[in-house]
């Protein structure tokens, strides 16, 4: 799949945002005034950062409305709905902690929580249910991007070893995701034979091309340069992501400075591992393309 | 609405014979033709005089090499593909606006342009590649069927079918309603054995593809080579022979009659 930097941004940061605010809900770091101030800018900035990203991937923006009609069937409209209730949700709980110290509203931080993650949860399944990309179609993925969005959500959160515990986990279950995820497309038994129905008289290899030119469907899903790197990318993205995070937090001791570098780290890590998502994605249509 | 309707009264498609198709992309030109005039926005063209043309096409012919297990004459087969209609429409089921729906009337799988927001995930949801994001309108782009001819009344009555089929030069394609077994398209299909593409993916195409029939085959073994009858050369070539053989570096050829 074409790694548009839209839905990596979309998918990165408001997996980040909605993580800390699983974290806030609960009353993690459980700062008030000006503190609480910090923590809730940068949840909101994150998550609704990334929401606005995921509109520069539509090509018809003035319609985006309607997009909050269909959450019986569709989880993109699921997710979109989610993620405008979950912000307006940790509204009174912001404003309360922040102008007037008070926790009046702090029964309200757990149901925001268990919102938070549903629509983290809703984000993966727009992939998890495409059965056209078997790379994304299988458990694992909706249990990486929680995870990925709690673990990061820890690490802003400013709990340092509960986070550093967390991306080792994710960084495990992230190296099982790219080695199943590399048999998924030959366990659907989805070919070439199978894509024409010619299987049943032999061999089918392309003769030529429908077409010349590069079209949408080339451009959107037949995206093979990232595959290239895949394995320098997946050593990269686990050096950022979790070992120089995991080794700062676990055994330095915690202070703001370790932590924004931790931060930093970690950021990187996402975002190339998000790239590697999307590019090492394979979908079935690239069957009726494929050479041979 | 994306919820799929439970059944459908009609279930209208194509029927594409791979036997009979030659490959000419006639279908491909009708269509573009017809649905860049009528039914919603134009099937756009971009850099269409340039050095890297691309644009929006609803149909698309593909030509592949078959080559058969048992070691027989490979075969190269003419694969044009559009929307199959399906009956379980994952590009329906995906779509956040309600901009993709499956008519319950007539099973056809139609894009609301007025709601596409053109987020392109009903094309990712698509084994087939039968969705098209056109660069110019931003909204997603599909097989109507020709909605706008099937029952179009100001139309010809031989004309009211898609363009495609209307166009096909070696009747290759066929319209109908699945639904009925008696319809022309079911009997066709029952008769020649009719394939759904990628039937793993559980999308349940209406649309139908007829194999390519088998190929004839030698049913005898091919007659002997034929036995040299010239023995020896004679006359002025045989004397050129023999003079070029006795000058220097010349061999001293066995003769034809020596050979047999």
């Amino acid at each position: 799949m074409h790694p548009a930097p839209s839905v990596i941004v979309f998918t990165a940061l408001s997996g980040l945002g909605f993580g800390l605010f699983m974290w806030l809900g609960l009353g993690f770091p459980g700062f008030t005034g000006m503190a609480a101030f910090g923590s809730y800018f940068i949840a909101y900035a994150f998550s609704v950062g990334g929401l606005l990203a995921s509109t520069y991937h539509l090509a018809n923006r003035k319609n985006a409305i309607y997009s909050f009609s269909q959450w019986q069937t569709s989880w993109l409209s699921r997710e979109g709905i989610l993620a405008v209730v979950t912000l307006l949700v940790f509204a009174p709980v912001a404003i309360a902690q922040i102008f007037f110290q008070s926790d009046a509203w702090n029964w309200l931080g757990p149901i925001g929580s268990a919102l938070a993650l549903a629509t983290v949860f809703a984000t993966s399944m727009i992939y998890t249910q495409l059965k056209t990309i078997p790379r994304w179609n299988m458990p694992l993925t909706p249990v990486l991007f929680l995870l990925y969005a709690v673990a990061g959500g820890a690490l802003l959160a400013m709990q340092a070893k509960v986070a550093g515990v967390l991306i080792l986990i994710l960084v495990a279950l992230q190296w099982a995701a790219w080695m199943m995820g590399d048999r998924r497309f030959a366990d659907t038994g989805t070919t070439k034979g199978t894509a024409t129905g010619l299987d049943r008289i032999g061999t089918v290899t392309t003769f030529e091309s429908a077409h010349t030119a590069r079209n949408y469907i080339l451009d959107e899903m037949v995206h093979i340069v990232g595959r290239k790197h895949s394995e320098k990318l997946r050593m990269i993205s686990t050096i950022f992501l979790g070992v120089i995070p995991v080794l700062m937090l676990l055994l330095l001791p915690a202070n703001m400075f370790v932590a924004i570098l931790a931060l930093v780290s970690h950021l990187v890590g996402v975002f190339a591992s998000r790239w590697l998502f999307f590019a090492e994605a394979e979908h079935v249509v690239g069957t009726y393309y494929a050479r041979g | 609405m994306t919820k799929m309707p439970a059944t459908t009264a009609k279930k209208l498609g194509l029927v594409i014979d791979l036997d009979t198709c030659v490959g000419c992309h006639g279908c491909v030109t009708a269509c573009k033709g017809w649905n860049t005039q009528n039914y919603g926005a134009p099937l756009s063209d971009i850099d269409a005089y340039g050095a890297d043309p691309e644009g929006t096409f609803l149909n698309r012919v593909f030509s592949y090499n078959v080559q058969p297990d048992d070691g027989g004459a490979a075969q190269t087969i003419h694969f044009p593909k559009s929307c199959l209609h399906c009956e379980d429409a994952p590009c329906v089921t995906v779509c956040p606006t309600g901009a993709s729906y499956k008519r319950a009337e007539d099973g056809i799988v139609l894009v609301n342009e007025d709601r596409c927001i053109g987020c392109g995930l009903c094309a990712w949801s698509c084994p087939y590649g039968a969705r098209e994001l056109d660069q110019d309108a931003g909204v997603m782009k599909k097989c109507t069927l020709c909605v706008d001819r099937i029952y179009n009344e100001n139309l010809p009555e031989e004309d009211r079918e898609p363009a495609c089929v209307r166009t096909c030069p070696s009747n290759a394609r066929h319209f109908g309603d699945f639904a009925d077994p008696d319809s022309a398209v079911s009997k066709l299909v029952a008769e020649r054995g009719g394939i759904d593409l990628m039937p793993e993916q559980g999308t349940r195409p209406v649309n139908q593809y007829l194999p390519p029939r088998p190929k004839d085959t030698l049913d005898k073994t091919p007659p002997p080579q034929l036995q040299t009858v010239a023995t020896e050369a004679k006359g002025f070539l045989g004397w050129l022979d023999k003079a070029l053989d006795a000058l220097p570096g010349g061999e001293k050829t066995e003769t034809a009659k020596e050979r047999l």
